[in-house]
This record gives structure tokens, sequence and C-alpha cells, in this order.
């Protein structure tokens, strides 16, 4: 797929996306355009054609695919043919009805051969041919010539295919083909084309499940092709018909019932790389291939390898949720595909606005009463925290109440907390927020301490001091300096920190509901820079902390990325550098364990004291929170004799390596 | 980051004496935990003694607020209440006025008080004495001078002007950009 091609489309616009009619609408369709006999019949003809069409592509790509179909063909042929006499019975019933209401009997040329084009898919496979030929002409002149040419080049086709089954497959298979054998069929699959168009909307709205899973992905892939091919051949279908063993192909598809092609083949690929892909499409293939993963044994197509269905899988995902190919797949690799595919959901959803009760002025039983009585209909976030609160709705603009103003409380994402709450300072010591802008963290810190001790905001950023320095004034913090050093220079400029909190920037893969520019402007570069920053400022930060504090000498590491290279990776590599700090636990009630390995790369196996958030699993950003301590000489020491010596050669040799990459 | 000049101290507490009188002393004598007031880009920042020690470690160029900010010197030499410092004139505020809350609203958009809004007021407030404004709940909301005495007010129309507006906590939104660099 063309990047550049993709049209930056969300979810929401897949409603303005024309769909497929329904069964009844598609009937009420027909009983409208019944008394413009000849239109409909040109109609019907160009849907059957348009399918065919579309199947053709799928077939001539498939090639080698095709004996398999015919096997299966086998097995399930004979019960899906009962179905067929049922369905075609009823069709022909019904289209006698029609005949009784319209007709108007004057013009009999034109009435015979629109009941051919509307009783035509009602004939039975097993009455083939005595009248075909005149039956199965079309309305326009042209056609004439072609299904001549259709006709041979099908029965063509038909023995070239059956040619092959036979030599593998008993008689059984030749029964078959004896009923199989005629262009009857080729109305046949125009009339299982119609059925299956109805079937494939319910399937759509329906969101269906596994159980929609045989016939709902044969109606996706024939809607997909059709789809593909009402982009071209709208104006001249009627000229491309008559393709060798195309339609035989239909009907081996829609009796198949286990081996199911989700997957475009390449030249699909190739037609749909000129045009916008479909985001309809991509969101049914979506689900299919997820079925498919659920039990790829039995579900899968033989010959197609897993990783050419995960592929497939992060291509739509990029292409329905408009990502990056690179980024979904960046993403996709931290879950399992249901996982994923939840993740990605979540995404799309806005979090709950929350805001935090600052402490240092008011009370949370009394602000959320204060806010009640403004029309805010709030409630406590959780458990966990006692000083946050959700919002549901509120009357009045939450930005600028007077309790705002008078810095009651602060608008902060449930996820920021977290590191504050990991860090938790105590009365009277000297913390380091070393990338702190817009200051939601920060006065949160400040709040913990009670305004006392003394709490260094730092950010690189000038223009976003302004408003860290907003909100220290507005929450009446009293015990902050406020500074815009890059924050690499720390420990240089002021060392000696109790504890040192470090929110770095990240990629924002966490946040992608909050900002969805992330999705396409993030690069494989970014994730290159981003964390070789993040490993600078970490160990900038262990270096600022006083390992001798009494209290403290604690750094907690957070970012509002999931990505483990932003996040274990850094972490892992901190422990490595510096030998002098140790994971601890977070404190934290809820969150994920961090990943202890991840495809090939072992961490320190401490690595599972961090904590991983996900917005599918609490609603909140995607977030990582690590938290260390840092170490006093003499707990250094015991901690190197208790260690194998090998394995700290094996350490220093890979330090060497990592910092040859860096 | 410096100490203040004789003058600029002169200066400053002339203008917080006008809103906390006396009070003043408060904020200089507390052995418990010495406070100080530093200049640091034409800015008053008041703080503990403590943070300011931890302060003068960061560069001039580098610092960019510290403690409380009070106010700033103007290009004349005249000093500016900032409404950052309406906690701190709020503890110690020897006149109150307290509107009411279909006041609150009009006032924090950057509007005078109105006789109208006043839910209650300090009794004998002169006229033209800084008064700092509170919510009925007591929450601070800014900071003025009276137009009338206590008084005269009583006596005023409801639409007649009580409190000149100096400083309101809409500042943080409004003013943001020039408030704090």
């Amino acid at each position: 797929m063309v990047r550049e091609a993709r049209p930056k489309v969300g979810r929401k616009a897949r409603t303005k996306q024309g769909l497929v009619p329904t069964l009844t609408e598609f009937q009420a369709g027909m009983l409208e355009h019944k008394p413009y006999r000849g239109s409909h019949g040109a109609g019907a003809k160009r849907n059957g054609t348009n399918d065919r069409n579309g199947e053709r592509k799928r077939k001539r790509a498939d090639g080698d695919r095709e004996s398999k179909y015919l096997n299966s063909k086998k097995t399930a042929g004979k019960a899906e043919k009962v179905d067929f006499v049922e369905r075609s019975s009823v069709k022909k019933a019904k289209a006698a009805g029609d005949d009784d209401f319209y007709d108007f009997g004057d013009d009999d040329e034109q009435n015979g051969a629109a009941s051919d084009s509307d009783s035509s898919p009602v004939d039975d496979v097993y009455d083939s041919g005595e009248d075909e030929d005149e039956e199965g002409k079309p309305i326009f002149s042209d056609d004439e010539g072609d299904t001549d040419l259709l006709e041979s080049a099908n029965m063509q086709g038909l023995k070239k295919a059956f040619k092959t089954v036979g030599e593998k497959d008993d008689d059984k298979e030749e029964d078959e083909e004896e009923v199989d054998d005629d262009e009857e069929e080729e109305e046949e699959v125009d009339d299982d084309e119609e059925e299956e168009d109805g079937e494939e909307d319910e399937f759509e709205f329906e969101d269906n499940d596994s159980d929609g899973l045989v016939e709902g992905s044969d109606g996706a892939s024939d809607l997909n092709d059709s789809d593909v091919a009402d982009e071209f051949d709208l104006e001249d279908d009627d000229d491309e018909e008559g393709e060798p063993g195309s339609d035989e192909e239909d009907v081996e598809i829609n009796v198949d019932s286990k081996t199911t092609s989700i997957l475009p083949s390449g030249q699909e690929l190739e037609a749909s790389s000129s045009i916008a892909p479909d985001i309809h499409l991509s969101r049914t293939r979506i689900q299919e291939i997820l079925n498919v993963l659920d039990d790829f044994k039995k579900l899968a197509e033989a010959g197609r390898s897993r990783s050419e269905y995960v592929t497939q899988l992060i291509a739509d995902i990029a292409n329905y949720y408009g990502y990056t190919e690179f980024l979904a797949g960046k993403l996709f690799e931290l879950f399992s595909p249901r996982e994923a595919l939840e993740f990605f959901e979540a995404n799309e959803v806005p979090r709950p606005i929350t805001i935090r009760t600052n402490t240092l002025k008011t009370r949370r039983r009394n602000l959320a009463q204060a806010l009640v009585n403004r029309g805010v209909n709030l409630k406590p976030i959780g458990n966990w925290t006692k000083v946050g609160l959700q919002i549901f709705d509120s009357q009045v603009p939450i930005g600028a109440t007077p309790e705002y103003l008078a810095g009651h409380y602060i608008i902060q994402a449930a996820s920021s907390f977290l590191p504050c709450i990991a860090l938790a300072p105590q009365e009277g010591e000297r913390v380091l927020d070393m990338a702190a802008a817009p200051g939601g963290k920060t006065t949160y810190l400040s709040a913990l301490m009670k305004n006392t001790g003394c709490v260094f905001a730092n950010d690189a950023n000038k223009a976003r001091t302004k408003s860290l320095i907003a909100n220290i004034h507005r929450l009446g913090c009293t015990n902050t300096v406020v500074c815009h050093y890059d924050a690499q220079e720390f420990p240089r400029v002021i060392g000696g920190f109790d504890r040192v909190l470090l929110d770095a920037p990240c990629s924002g893969t966490g946040v992608i509901a909050k900002d969805a520019s992330v999705k396409t402007s993030r690069n494989e570069k970014d994730f290159i820079d981003l964390p070789f920053l993040q490993k600078k400022l970490l160990l900038a930060a262990i270096d600022s902390v006083d390992a001798n504090s009494k209290t403290g000498g604690y750094i907690v590491y957070s970012t509002c990325s999931v990505t483990v290279d932003e996040n274990e990776a850094v972490v892992d590599y901190a422990l490595r550098k510096r030998p002098d700090v140790k994971l601890v636990d977070t404190g934290l009630v809820f969150g994920v364990p961090g990943f202890t390995s991840f495809r090939g790369k072992e961490f320190n196996q401490k690595l599972n004291l961090t904590r991983r958030y996900y917005p599918h699993t609490y609603n909140v950003d995607g977030f990582f929170v690590a938290k260390f301590k840092k170490m006093k000489k003499k707990e250094v020491k015991k901690e190197e004799t208790g260690e194998d010596k090998k394995k700290q050669k094996k350490k220093e040799t890979e330090d060497e390596e990592e910092e040859l990459t860096l | 980051m410096r100490p203040l000049t004789e003058d600029e101290t002169k200066t400053v507490f002339e203008k917080l004496a006008n809103y906390i009188g006396r009070n003043i002393t408060h904020l200089i004598d507390r052995p418990d935990d010495p406070h100080v007031f530093r200049l640091q880009k034409d800015r008053v920042y008041y703080m503990s003694e403590k943070v300011m020690r931890f302060a003068t470690s960061v560069g001039r160029p580098e610092l960019m607020s510290l403690g409380v900010c009070l106010g700033k010197f103007t290009k004349t030499g005249k000093f500016r209440l900032h409404v950052t410092a309406v906690d701190i004139l709020a503890q110690y505020a020897r006149f109150k006025v307290w509107i009411k809350p279909n006041g609150e609203m009009s006032y924090l958009y950057g509007n005078n008080v109105l006789k109208a809004h006043v839910g209650k007021m300090s009794d004998d407030i002169p006229e033209h004495t800084g008064v700092v404004v509170f919510a009925m709940n007591d929450i601070p909301l800014g900071f003025g001078v009276t137009a009338k005495s206590t008084t005269e007010a009583r006596r005023l129309d409801p639409t007649g002007i009580v409190v000149f507006r100096q400083g309101d906590i809409g500042e943080y939104l409004r003013e943001e950009d020039t408030l704090f660099t």
C-alpha cells in the first residue's frame, strides 16, 4: 500500500461511505425499478458482472489456489446444493409473482428479456440448459455476441479446471462435475452474489463474531473485489464478461466453508495501491484476521503463514485508524492481536476529564460540593487517589470557574498522578522535577510536601515555563524554584536532591487519544533519538540524587509512551550503567508489570517492578512508571558480592557495546 | 537575583502597607521560617530563606521564578502588585470586601465592584484604601482600592462603583502571556 495515498479519515467517516444495500433494500429497489424492466435488467446484469470482475481479479492472482478450492468443494458442495435449490425456488416464486403484478404484456420481446434476467438466477442447478441460449439472452445487443464468447470460454475454463481435479479426485467429484458443467452456473453465481450481498450487510451491521465468520468473510472478500472493480469498471463492465473459469471460482468460494481467502493477493494489493484504500473493507478484514489468528490452525488458509496475516492486519489497522504502518506495527507488537485492537480502539475515545484537588487550599469534599453547586457532574476517580475527581459533564467551563482561578484544583490527567504518588516526597525534602511544564506534577509534589522543603521545577523550553509559573502561583505553591536548563546539565547546576522525578519527553504513544498527530508524525528516527535523550536524562537524574539522603534517594522515571524502546530499554540501560541504583516497588496499587523480555531482548528481571498503564485496561492514558533507589556505597558493595562475577563481566562488555552504538 | 535596595524596599513596603497595614511585620518576622524578598529581573519575589539559598545555584538567565511573585517594578520605578500576591494579601488584609455570587464572574472578567454586588464589607474603610476582594465563601478573588468609604458606599445607588479593581484571579487566564515573564 502506498502511504501517501492513504486518506486521513477516521472511523467517523465510515458512516459517510456508501454501504452496500441490505437484502431488503435491494429487493425494494427491485420492486421500484420493475416497471422499467430494461433498466432493472441492466442493473442486475451489471451487479453480476461487477462481482464477477472482482472475482476474476482475485482468480487471476490466486490461480495456484484454485485446485484447493475444488478440493474443498468436494466436501462442502453437497450440503450447499440443497441450499441453492431452496433459495432458487423461493426466488422463482417471487419472480413469478412479480411478473404477475407488473405484466404489461404489450412488449413481448422486452418482457421476455427482462424476465430472463430476473428469472435467470432462479434456474436450478439440476435442470440445466434446454433453452439456455434464448433464456440467457441479455437485453443489450452488445452482449449477445459476448454471451457466446463467454459460454465457450467458460466451457473451456471448466474443462481445464476439472481436468486437473479429475486427475486427483474420485467419483463423487465427477458427479458434481456433471451438475456444474454448464453455463447455468454463471446465473447461479449472480443469484448467489445477490444473496451474499444481503448477508454480508447484516454481518457488517451486527459486527458479527466468529459464528458469522464463514459467510461474512466470503461476502466481505466479494465486496472487496466488487468495490475495487466498481471503481474502474462501472462504465465498461458489459464488455468484460466471459472470463474463463471465473464463475466457477465464485461457486467454490461460496461453497467453501473453511479456508476463506481473507488476505488479498499480490495483484489486489497492486490494484489497491493505486486507489485510496477502503476503510470499510479494512474494518471487516481486521475482524476476520483476528478470528483467524485466534485459531490459526483451523481457520488459516493453507499455504499462508501467520506473518502474512499479521502484516495484513497491521496494514489494515494503519489504514483504518490512520496510523503510519510503522507506528501501527510498533504498537501492535506490544499486545496480543485482540488486545492490540482494543488498544487502538481505546485511542479513538477520549479519556475522561479529571481534576486534582489542590490540598494546599481546599479539601476534596468541599471542592466537590462547590463544583456540584455550579452544575458539575463528578465523582471520585478511584480508590487509589484521594485527590482526584472525574468530571462527567459540566454546565460551566471547568477551566474557568472561580474555584479553578482560585487554585482549588487543576485539570490533570489521572495518569500523571501516578509518578507523583510513586515518588512519594516527604515533608522538608528537596525534590527535582526535571521536565516540569505545565506543572501538574510539580504542584502535586509541592502539595504532597505541604509547601515545605523545596521543589526545583525545570523545563528546557522557556515558553512552556510560563504555564508552569502560572500554575505554581495559582495553586499557591511557595516552595518552588523554576528554572529552564537543559535537564542533562543537572547534577552540575545543583545536585544532592532527595528525590528526582523525570517525566521524560517521549513520543506520546500513550496519549494518542489526546493528540492524534502522533499517529502520523512519529517515524523510526524518533524511536532512536528519543530513547537516546531519555537515557541521558535518566542518568542525569540518577546522578542528581543524594544516595546518603536520610529519607529519600529515590528516582522516578515515567513516560506517557507505551513503547518498550522508551521505557524498559531505557530503565534497563540505566541499571547497567549505574550499578548503584536498583529498581524498587513503585507503591502503586494497580498497573501491569513491565516487560522483563521483549522480542528477543532480555532485560533485568527486576523490571517486573515497573508499572505499565494502558488506555484500554484502566481508562487512563498510556503510561509507564519506574522507581529507582540509589544505594549508599555500603549497600552497593553488598549487592555486588552477591552477584556473579561472570555476569558482571558480561555486563561490562555489553556496556561497551552499548556505548559504541550510542 | 539580589536583595532589594533600600529605596526599592521602601516602595514595595509602602505598597504592601496599603493593603495589609502594620501586618507587614508578620511577613518579615517569621522566626520559625525566615522569609526574604528578592529581586529578579524587575520582579520581586517573596520566599523562604531556605528556598532562596538553594536558588542561588541557579544562574540569573535561567532562573524564571522562585517562591511567590509579589509584583514588578515599572520602568519609572513604581511598584505594581500582581495578582499572584493575593494569597499573602488575603492572609493579612486589613480591609475586606465580599461580593455576592452573582457578582463573582463580573469581577473575574476584570470589572470594578458595584454596590449591587457587594455582599458585605469591613466597617469604616476610608476612601482610596487598598482592600482585598473575597467571594462570599472566603475565596480571595483579587484586590483593589475603594472608591468610597464604607459609610458613603452605604448611600450609593446599586450601579455605583465601590471598589476599583487592581488585580483579580481572572488574570491567570487573561494575562498569562505577560504576567509571569
